[in-house]
């Protein structure tokens, strides 16, 4: 039997062909080019040396493990600090409006912007953070210069920046969690730490694998952020895939880069298509 | 009704932001006005660079009232690489360009993109010691933009005469100087990492020593034939910077400085010795103006005091690219030969102190140059100086200053760093197409 389609064919025709010039072109174009080494006008196909040289890379090893480390943190992060924000912006809290609209604030800045004022920020010697500490007392470290501290810098800034979308997601969650669970589980004496992990936190399921997904890829693929406030230093200590990726770029050596972006490209995949899956799997009906 | 207001305005944004984005991607083909030529240039975007090249092109106007030149601004490092190498592949670069040359012009593969002058009016008072640096077999590309300079130590001399140290002249005599400055309170050695690229200079601001010890090196360097981690002359660059990091020879806050903050710090006699390119001496100027005259210049020692000699940078070159055709063309060949003319070294010297000799026949340096310039030139006059390895190789690793931070800030080691650039190199070789790799 003929499938009928509300539309004729040609209807499809424009999304078609910006799908297939913008999209479809070049991401075979660069699987091909991925299998070359390329100058600025000619291509010499070289099989697969590009991906021989990209895993024989110094900095990928450290970059991988950077990555990881700078995924899970932030949405880590993200999911229990947007749950907690999310429970206090669907509470009675005097000045709620604004509160919710502060706390996106940070969302809606350009990333870049961000990063190169807590660079200032972070200075060791000259920024406000560490002279704030040394109000206290304290003896700040080397934000952003420590090589053991510089990743996680980037990520605590990360998560400033981020957690706003965590929040909002959370509280659409949250507010769509109809009364009469809570009631119910009230009638049948449910403290409020009881009412928390029966009730809201497994029909806030769905924020949660949202929010989890969307910062995970985000941090899998993060780079602007790093390159603003440490460009992968001191040396190579914070650098992720993306970053090593971006060098290559920068170097003239687009083979290379271009076959690490099919490798990050299949990285993702590898990580958030069984991670979506696993997510739905867990997902209840409310 | 809501949503679909939403898409009309994204989709007016998208048009504005389109159109927008045409008409700056247009630059050359801006039409003649008023009967004169116009043509385009692009340069560094700081003040310095934006200076000089904004003094020549007055001074070129007047001389040439029928060319009007305009100047843009571009990013420095390795973000104006890109831009550079992206614009001259689309076909879209300004009329007339400076860029690196010896190495970084190799890079941008001259023979496809840029208009040969070889023979033309605008090269004939080029210096021939320079010739090759923007060559490609028989044919010129370009005309130096400034003059030479010098990779070294920059040494605060009031804290020097006050400490009364000498000019070390070997390596062991330069750890014997930094020791007593130590012991005065000075940091001996100014490191400044929040500017990468200045970690390196111990590495390439050392390659008169690894010439010394083996004349044969760059040319084995280029055939795959020599590595930095096995050749003793060439990884003392990288043990050296070990060296001062172990020993605590560092000023404390190494790791976030600027290269202005490492030039106050030597200026005001809180540091001594700054091992930087002698090209940061505008700069010198603009944070201390009132220091310039207590600040010398020496090379980089090495193991022996007798062969002790100066690491010298040719300046950058002025180019055309191939886009730029008929009257523009004509304009911008006028452009680069009044650049390669005494009248253009007399602009460069008023509107910046050179810090080095020029590479134009017939021009010579002003008598008022600051003490580092005196330095490097005397340097110069006892033809005690070597070109940098990248002016006599075209293999240069992108990772140097990484690896030179690593080492610096003690995160690594030398002989694993020196490794790890031996890879690094590999790379830029078999990108280029050399033989042998």
């Amino acid at each position: 039997m003929k499938r009928l389609s509300p539309y004729p064919n040609w209807f499809y025709l424009p999304g078609a062909i910006i799908y297939a010039v913008l999209f479809l072109v070049p991401t075979l174009l660069s699987f091909y080019f991925s299998l070359t080494r390329w100058t600025i006008f000619d291509s010499e196909f070289i099989g697969l040396d590009n991906f021989v040289q990209f895993f024989s890379e110094p900095a990928l090893v450290k970059g991988f493990v950077n990555t990881f480390i700078y995924a899970v943190v932030t949405s880590g992060a993200k999911v229990v600090l947007g749950m907690a924000l999310g429970l206090l912006l669907t509470s009675q809290i005097v000045g709620r409006g604004y509160l919710r609209a502060v706390v996106f604030f940070p969302v809606l800045v350009s990333t870049v912007g961000v990063g190169l004022t807590f660079q200032v920020l972070m200075n060791p010697e000259r920024g406000a953070i560490n002279a704030a500490l040394g109000l206290f007392g304290f003896d700040g470290p080397g934000w952003l210069t420590d090589p053991s501290l510089a990743l996680l810098s980037v990520a605590l800034v990360d998560v400033w920046k981020g957690v706003g979308l965590a929040t909002v997601i959370y509280m659409a969650g949250i507010v769509s969690i109809p009364a009469e669970y809570r009631e119910a589980a009230k009638m049948d004496g449910a403290g409020p730490w009881a009412a928390f992990r029966k009730v809201i936190l497994p029909l806030s399921w769905p924020a949660t694998s949202t929010v989890v997904t969307l910062s995970l890829i985000g941090g899998l693929r993060s780079f602007d952020l790093i390159w603003a406030m440490t460009k992968g230093g001191p040396g190579f200590t914070s650098d992720v895939i993306a970053s090593v990726i971006y060098k290559q770029y920068q170097a003239g050596f687009y083979g290379l880069s271009t076959a690490g972006n099919v490798v990050l490209f299949v990285a993702v995949t590898a990580v958030v298509v069984p991670l979506t899956r696993f997510l739905a799997s867990k997902e209840v009906n409310a | 009704m809501r949503g679909r207001r939403t898409v009309v305005s994204a989709l007016t944004i998208l048009a504005i932001t389109s159109v927008t984005a045409c008409s700056a991607g247009s630059l050359g083909s801006s039409e003649d006005t008023d009967g004169a030529t116009k043509i385009t240039m692009l340069t560094d975007a700081d003040e310095g660079s934006q200076s000089d090249a904004k003094a020549m092109v007055a001074a070129f106007q007047k001389a040439n009232p029928g060319v009007v030149v305009d100047v843009q601004a571009k990013p420095s490092g390795t973000d104006g690489d890109n831009l550079i190498k992206t614009r001259l592949q689309t076909g879209t670069m300004t009329d007339v360009f400076t860029y690196g040359s010896g190495s970084l012009f190799q890079q941008i593969a001259p023979a496809n993109n840029l208009a040969a002058l070889t023979g033309d009016a605008a090269v004939a008072k080029v210096d021939e010691a320079y010739l090759p640096q923007v060559s490609v077999g028989s044919d010129v590309y370009g005309v130096p933009w400034g003059n030479a300079f010098a990779g070294g130590v920059m040494y605060n001399k009031k804290v020097f005469e006050q400490l009364n140290l000498q000019v070390p002249k070997s390596w062991s005599e330069f750890l014997a100087t930094a020791d007593k400055i130590k012991a005065a309170k000075i940091a001996p050695v100014i490191q400044t990492y929040g500017e990468t690229w200045t970690s390196q200079l111990f590495v390439l601001g050392d390659f008169h020593n690894v010439a010394a010890a083996a004349p044969q090196w760059a040319a084995d360097y280029t055939a795959n034939k020599a590595k930095y981690a096995t050749t003793p002359a060439a990884l003392a660059g990288f043990e050296h910077l070990q060296e001062v990091h172990d020993k605590g020879l560092m000023n404390s806050d190494f790791a976030s400085a600027k290269v202005p903050d490492g030039l106050r710090l030597l200026a005001s006699g809180k540091g001594a010795m700054y091992p930087i390119l002698s090209g940061v001496l505008p700069q010198l100027e603009q944070v201390a103006p009132d220091n310039v005259d207590d600040i010398g210049f020496f090379a980089l020692p090495g193991p022996d005091a007798a062969t002790n000699g100066l690491t010298a940078w040719f300046p950058n070159g002025v180019y055309i690219p191939k886009s730029t055709s008929g009257p523009k063309l004509e304009a911008a060949k006028k452009f680069l030969g009044f650049v390669a003319s005494p009248a253009g070294c007399e602009v460069m010297a008023a509107s910046n102190k050179p810090t080095g000799p020029f590479m134009v026949q017939g021009c010579s340096l002003p008598a008022d140059v600051p003490q580092v310039t005196k330095d490097i030139q005397t340097y110069f006059d006892e033809k005690k100086q070597s070109p940098a390895l990248e002016f006599l190789s075209p293999v240069k690793g992108p990772n140097l200053e990484q690896l030179c931070v690593e080492v610096g800030s003690g995160i690594s080691k030398a002989d694993k760093a020196a490794a790890l650039y031996d890879q690094d190199v590999k790379k830029q070789a078999q990108q280029l197409g050399l033989e042998g790799w």
